[in-house]
């Protein structure tokens, strides 16, 4: 199978290397922050989480989201989905590598990692987490693989792995509910110590992460003669639709508890987000991108004329994967940091090496995602011809 | 045996390969058996555990005095030959073994491993004479 | 017989793995040997059921200037200087009142009260929310009430940094050694990578000696004892004075008293 992926024409080579350049390069200034500490990023006393954090937070939710295609074909039957399930799976299995690589690449002491495993810790939401996303990884993994190889050799997969399809649905939603909890359970942090945050995540996850796929499916349509079919975008555009409106609905009641109430504990992060606070607004502009990003995008995906007009749909999947990825990366992780718990305002913004360190992990989950789709399509081009 | 030529190279390379601990170290000390020799300055006379335990398991040993120490806030511990003693890498075990570069050094430099301990327990500064 | 590629990576690799995997239970299957048995806690050191501290803010705000406290603990803990605010280290300090006491500070407070800054550090709770979300027991409560760290065990996750209310906590950005002023021998620094904070001074109170910030305090502005023991000093200023703790309504129970 995996001799599949070493088939390609130029382009396919060229992105292969633009990828392993820009790996080497976050590799190697990883090497300086394990030199140097995490120092060399811009976290502080006041700001200890920061982008790296926050890419794994809003990568869970990409992961999460491969479950938006399982569940209508394995639960409810819906064909349409049938082809491009093992899409959904293999970026499920990309996203969990790079969540587990930011948090890897965020640790303090990395080589002490596998502690979490050899004194596990059941009151932790970080145990938890570490035992979801491993799971998740090995259920995606045996999922791909054995369905994979059955459409090899066209046949039917074997009868024991559907029992393993139905698990990975709840275990989808648990591993975005974990990490909900991981930020919801704290009495320290206002801002993330809402119920709502959980359903927060999950609905900007089943707009993101679909939203993602129906750009792959875009891309892969350009590339392959594969297609994904009108019928399964146009599906996927609805669930992206629906899932953006609830996740603009969550924002908004988040927005009125905080306003409303005036309580300043709650209050003051939303001020620093979206106003600024003793004249520290690094943050406003990116908050305020995001709200313009939704709204366009909504105004796309909910009149049917704009959203069957291709170049318009796709426009507006980039803009919600845009909207959320500034909401939930940027906005959340670090508005809940300041003000810190005894009132002081720390500004956070990410350093060179810190972005090169992440955009070599973002560069390992798109050479995951190229080299499994590589392999998927080669054969469903095969059983096309 | 196809490619014979190729097989043969490809062994002879990775003999080479698999045996340089033991050519290059030979090279490097002049001596075909080199053992490192830790050297120590200390009136005591007693280890707090008999030598070879220690040559051989002090790695764990620390790791359990570590464990009483800190997790559990017992500090004493009595030696083999019951005497009674803090438990301590800073202030026990280095009051005797007061040279790094001269005794822990050399054993771990030899075998290629570099205890990261000194990150934090802070290594006596006196340097003592240490007589050939 | 014939096994082709695919079959032979996947039983390596089944192999390797299984081969790593059984290395856990045989580690947890190994036991002591009697040449590491521990001896009995010999007297000497100081016991007690709950620990705690009270800070005489009173005494505290009438003296300006004055670090005794905290130069002593950093001095004797090795916690480095860092020039660049975003790599500080503290285990003790002064905030302002509005910072320390958020629910309790309003613009026509007793000026004197308002203007000085409060002593700050780690509050050893009774409920710590540190404490229950790190995931390798890196920081603990023990029954004496002190919440302890283990700076081998720490993974450097932060978790705990983020769950303090108090913001005691501090993470060591850098290798913190070319900072620390002048080395105490007889205490650890940390590493770079490990979350540090205020441990009660264990090490001392296990020599039988108070904590350093305590003995430092030349006006006797600090109080430190076992809140189970009535005769203890902590007890009975806590019965004399009026008391308050910071951030009360969270429920973490933090055992630092503060007199107003």
């Amino acid at each position: 199978m995996l001799e599949r992926a070493l088939i390609g024409d130029r382009r396919y080579w060229l992105w292969i290397i633009l990828l392993l350049v820009l790996i080497s390069i976050g590799f190697l200034f990883y090497l300086k922050q394990l030199a140097y500490g995490l120092g060399i990023t811009g976290l502080s006393r006041d700001v200890t989480w920061g982008f790296y954090i926050a890419q794994f937070t809003f990568l869970v939710g990409v992961a999460a989201s491969a479950v938006m295609v399982v569940l209508p074909y394995y639960l409810h039957n819906y064909k349409a989905f049938g082809k491009i399930t093992i899409l959904g799976e293999f970026l499920a299995i990309a996203a969990v590598m790079m969540c587990m690589l930011f948090i890897f690449v965020d640790m303090g002491q990395p080589m002490r990692v596998p502690n979490v495993m050899l004194y596990p810790t059941p009151h932790s939401l970080m145990f938890w987490d570490s035992i979801a996303l491993g799971g998740y990884l090995l259920l995606n993994v045996i999922i791909s693989r054995v369905t994979l190889n059955a459409e090899r050799k066209a046949i039917a997969p074997p009868a024991w792995i559907k029992p393993i399809i139905i698990l990975s649905i709840p275990w989808a939603i648990s591993i975005h509910t974990v990490t909900a909890f991981l930020y919801s359970g704290l009495a320290a942090r206002p801002f993330w110590l809402t119920a709502i945050l959980a359903p927060r995540f999950l609905a900007s996850a089943f707009a993101s992460g679909p939203a993602l796929l129906i750009l792959m499916c875009f891309i892969i349509r350009k590339l392959t003669r594969f297609d994904a079919g009108q019928e399964a975008i146009g599906k996927l555009t609805q669930i992206v639709t629906y899932a953006m409106c609830i996740n603009v609905f969550f924002i908004l009641m988040e927005i009125f508890t905080a306003f409303y109430s005036n309580i300043p504990e709650h209050l003051e992060h939303f001020r620093y987000l979206y106003f600024g606070l003793e004249g520290k607004s690094r943050l406003v502009p990116w908050m305020w991108t995001s709200v313009l990003l939704a709204v366009l995008s909504l105004v796309i995906l909910i009149v049917p004329k704009l959203r069957h007009t291709n170049g318009l749909l796709i426009a507006a999947c980039l803009m919600v994967f845009g909207s959320i990825w500034i909401d939930k990366g940027l906005g959340m992780v670090v508005a809940g940091f300041v003000p810190s718990p005894i009132g002081h305002v720390t500004e956070y913004s990410p350093t060179l090496p810190e972005l090169l360190i992440s955009l070599g992990v973002y560069a390992i989950g798109f050479f995951l995602v190229t080299i499994f789709y590589k392999i998927a399509l080669s054969y469903k081009e095969e059983a096309m011809a | 045996m196809y490619d014979a030529g190729k097989i043969l190279t490809g062994l002879i390379i990775f003999l080479a390969l698999i045996t340089v601990p033991f050519w290059y170290n030979a090279l490097i000390s002049g001596q075909a058996d080199y053992r490192p020799e830790p050297k120590l300055a200390t009136s005591e006379k007693q280890c707090v555990a008999p030598t070879d335990y220690m040559k051989a398991a002090h790695m764990d040993f620390l790791n359990r005095w570590r464990d009483s120490v800190v997790r559990r806030g017992n500090r004493m511990f009595t030696t083999f030959t019951g005497k009674e003693i803090e438990m301590s890498l800073s202030n026990t075990c280095m009051s005797c073994h007061s040279n790094k570069t001269d005794f822990c050094d050399k054993c771990h430099t030899y075998v290629g491993v570099s205890p990261y301990c000194w990150d934090c327990h802070l290594e006596p500064q006196e340097v003592r004479n240490v007589s050939q | 017989m014939s096994v082709n590629r695919r079959e032979f990576l996947r039983l390596a690799g089944s192999a390797a793995a299984f081969g790593c995997a059984f290395n856990f239970p045989l580690r947890a299957i190994a036991g002591e040997d009697s040449l590491t048995a521990e001896a009995a806690q010999a007297t000497g050191p100081l016991k007690a059921g709950r620990w705690a501290m009270v800070v005489d803010f009173q005494k505290c705000r009438e003296i300006n200037d004055c670090r005794d406290c905290i130069d002593a603990c950093h001095a004797v803990h090795n916690v480095p200087q860092f020039d660049n605010p975003k790599d500080e280290i503290k285990w003790i300090w002064k905030e302002k009142f509005e910072g320390a006491f958020p629910d309790i500070e309003h613009r026509h407070l007793v000026h004197e009260v308002l203007e000085k800054p409060v002593l700050v550090l780690c509050n050893h709770c009774d409920n710590p929310p540190c404490v229950g979300v790190c995931p390798t027991k890196a920081t603990w409560r023990r029954k004496d009430g002190i919440v302890m760290m283990d700076w081998h065990r720490c993974i450097g996750c932060r978790y705990c940094v983020a769950a303090c209310p108090y913001g005691s906590r501090s993470f060591n950005w850098r290798d913190p050694r070319p900072f620390i002023k002048e080395l105490h021998r007889e205490f650890p620094t940390r590493s770079r990578g490990v979350v540090e904070k205020c441990t009660f001074c264990e090490e001392r109170l296990a020599k039988g000696l108070i904590p350093a910030c305590v003995e430092a305090c030349k006006h006797k502005a600090l109080y430190f004892g076992d809140l189970e023991n009535p005769d203890s000093e902590v007890r009975r200023i806590l019965s004399e004075k009026f008391s308050i703790r910071r951030k009360a309504g969270l429920g973490t129970n933090p055992e630092v008293y503060y007199i107003v």
